[in-house]
């Protein structure tokens, strides 16, 4: 009874024979080299198929190794972490592929010509041509979204943390919430259906509209998160003095949190910037440079890609343009990212600790 | 020195709660100032839930002027053509392309979701972590468009041997049979999606498993478990809400994709058996797409189909927030 309860419990030990710290990287190396063996002999010509073979012979290999050598619980233990890793691996593939493929065709054509040129007289197929007017449009939107959309966000979340309390707050938490969801192109179908009533034409500034819509809650959310860092101390203190609470609120928690709050509006201007569906319904699209948001069809670098792509029918020379402004508008939210991370560090909150 | 000023007139209401000040007094409403600046912000607040209201109840008016004047179904019809006279449009063949298309990505997308969370958590060395959540958020902010590029032109051309090998080897089931056309279908979709909506189901889920007692794992460590029963006795079950609401979060995305699936999908309007075969479409790819040659009649359709899509996505967001406001230290879900 007691010899069968202990050879029961053997398989489970973690005491027995390990395999060297070295075993992973050889069995990686291993599985590398035999994918590539068997890649060449069956003649496989992708090598992310090669790299998958690769990545199957290590899990499987890890686990039967370490299976053997050092007992089951160990090579579970073997298995979880080298799917873990092969997961990791696998979605750097396409990641990798998206920032690599941008960069190198969208150099193609990105120049100073590129930025300071519209498609006025420039036919889809041919090449030259440039984004200015995309460029022009896109910061108009963006710009009068954000006039509208971050004041609104932040007194949002100013209520929502300094005053809110009862069923109207956690009404306003909860909507804010489930409007962060909204797909953009509902955002735009929402302006739209305001602008068929009116009989409108499109528009930059219906755009910003929409626009502003998907910017609210983002705002609102990064800035409930920025004040609600602020230590309460320093209200006490403030309210100690006899400072009313509106004043408290700007010159005190607002200053503490502005950091905060500038890296919140800057990503949410660096999400609607790549807004496209919106734009797609609500602006249209011009070929040509028109500085009125308020009147008349505009372009956006977004619109400019997805409109390169689609109405050209496979011109090289509209690939490419679609590649540089890709390039553009990724660069222009990297750098609205990173500034904004920047800032973060630069002025983040002192807790008093 | 306008603090002074007040100073002497203020000193009473502010320490302790005094009986003689009606209640709103110590909330500060009571000054012209405070009354301005608490009017502002709620009104803010309030044209927040206007807005969301006033979405609702446009698209509606706009979708009951579209139904009335339809001939076929609107939930059966498997057709879209608004600008006949009467106009002949349903909804079916985009719900059917929606959900199948969100499944496809929610399958593919949370596993490796998951493991990339616990990579980052559990597995990855501390150095490596950082930068690499880094890269993760830095991914969610890749507008979509460039994703439907990249799609289009490197993906789709990439999707060709897969198709083949599925169809070679799965194609007697039906869902894997394919004609030999371009990779435009589902499947491509499918993926396109699960690529886009990693980064927001990681990063939910990563904050999620980061939150994780400390003292549960030490626990399990204590009584000799290996790294991976640590994870599956005290950080999976820990995190099982904080992952489904981050996966809700990611359907509520890949849902109402519009740009990604426009660019990639060659659309018709059929159900295909096929996930390999060109065919159907989604509600935000249809809108993108009919579009420019829509009449106001078609317009208003169009409109129809995307109300459908935002009470679709409503529930669905609503839910996630539900599950992540039980437990109210989720708040990392600001995505």
């Amino acid at each position: 009874m007691s010899t069968a309860a202990v050879t029961d419990r053997r398989p489970s030990t973690l005491r027995g024979a390990r395999l060297p710290k070295w075993s992973p990287w050889a069995i990686a190396a291993g599985s590398v080299l035999v994918a590539v063996a068997i890649g060449l002999a069956a003649g496989l010509t992708s090598r992310i198929q090669w790299g998958l073979i690769a990545a199957i012979l290590f899990v499987v290999g890890t686990y039967v190794i370490a299976g053997r050598v050092e007992g089951r619980r160990q090579a579970k233990d073997r298995i979880a972490t080298s799917l873990v890793w092969v997961a990791f691996l696998i979605a750097l593939v396409p990641l990798i592929s998206l920032i690599w493929t941008t960069l190198a065709r969208g150099v193609h054509d990105f120049n100073l010509y590129f930025l300071t040129h519209s498609m006025g007289f420039v036919a889809d197929s041919d090449t030259g041509g440039g984004i200015y007017h995309a460029i022009i449009g896109s910061l108009e939107q963006v710009g009068l979204a954000t006039v509208i959309g971050a004041p609104v966000g932040v007194l949002t979340a100013i209520y929502l943390v300094e005053y809110g309390r009862g069923r109207l707050a956690r009404a306003v938490t909860f909507f804010v919430d489930v409007m962060t969801g909204i797909p953009s192109i509902v955002a735009g179908l929402f302006i739209l259906s305001l602008m068929l009533m009116a009989d409108m034409q499109p528009f930059g500034f219906a755009g910003s509209l929409a626009l502003a819509i998907l910017m609210m809650p983002v705002v609102v959310r990064s800035t409930e998160e920025m004040l609600k860092l602020v230590p309460n101390e320093l209200r006490e203190a403030s309210l100690a003095l006899g400072v009313p609470k509106w004043r408290t609120i700007l010159k005190v928690v607002v200053p503490t949190s502005i950091g905060g709050i500038v890296t919140g509006v800057m990503l949410a201007v660096a999400r609607i910037a790549g807004e496209t569906a919106p734009i797609l319904l609500l602006v249209w699209g011009n070929a040509f440079i028109n500085n009125n948001p308020f009147s008349g069809a505009q372009q956006a670098l977004p619109l400019y890609i997805y409109q390169q792509y689609a109405n050209s029918s496979g011109s090289p020379a509209a690939y490419d343009r679609a590649w540089a402004a890709s390039l553009t508008l990724i660069a222009f939210v990297m750098i609205l990212n990173l500034a904004a991370r920047g800032i973060a560090r630069w002025k983040a909150p002192k807790t008093g600790r | 020195m306008d603090i002074s000023t007040q100073t002497t007139e203020a000193p009473p209401p502010t320490p302790p709660p005094s009986a003689t000040e009606r209640k709103r007094d110590a909330r500060g409403a009571t000054r012209a100032g405070d009354r301005v600046f608490l009017g502002l912000s709620r009104g803010s607040g309030i044209l927040l839930l206007v807005i969301m209201a006033a979405i609702a109840v446009f698209l509606t008016y706009r979708a009951s002027l579209a139904i009335s004047a339809d001939h076929g179904n609107f939930l059966t019809t498997f057709e879209w053509n608004t600008n006949l006279n009467p106009p002949v449009f349903g909804i079916a063949v985009l719900a059917f392309g929606t959900v199948v298309s969100s499944i496809i990505a929610m399958a593919l997308a949370v596993p490796v979701a998951v493991a990339i969370a616990l990579f980052l958590t559990h597995y990855a060395p501390r150095r490596l972590s950082g930068p690499i959540s880094y890269v993760i958020d830095l991914l969610a902010a890749v507008p979509s468009i460039v994703y439907g590029l990249w799609g289009a032109l490197i993906l789709v051309p990439h999707m060709t041997g897969l198709y083949s090998w599925l169809n070679e080897y799965l194609g007697w089931t039906g869902i894997f049979s394919w004609d030999g056309g371009a990779p435009r279908a589902m499947l491509t979709v499918g993926l396109l999606l699960a690529i886009m909506i990693l980064p927001i189901i990681t990063n939910v889920s990563r904050e999620v498993f980061r939150q994780v007692p400390r003292m549960h794992e030490e626990a399990a460590l204590a009584l000799g478990a290996t790294r991976w029963e640590v994870v599956r006795i005290s950080v999976l079950p820990f995190g099982r809400s904080g992952v489904i609401s981050a996966s809700m979060l990611g359907l509520g995305r890949a849902l109402g994709e519009t740009m990604a699936v426009a660019t990639v999908l060659s659309p018709t309007f059929d159900i295909q058996a096929s996930l390999l075969n060109p065919g159907g479409g989604t509600f935000a790819q249809n809108i993108a797409s009919k579009f420019g040659e829509a009449t106001e009649q078609g317009r208003d359709a169009l409109i129809a189909s995307g109300l459908v899509l935002f009470v679709i996505t409503l529930l669905v967001n609503g839910a996630a927030r539900a599950i992540i406001a039980r437990r109210k230290e989720y708040s990392g879900a600001n995505a």
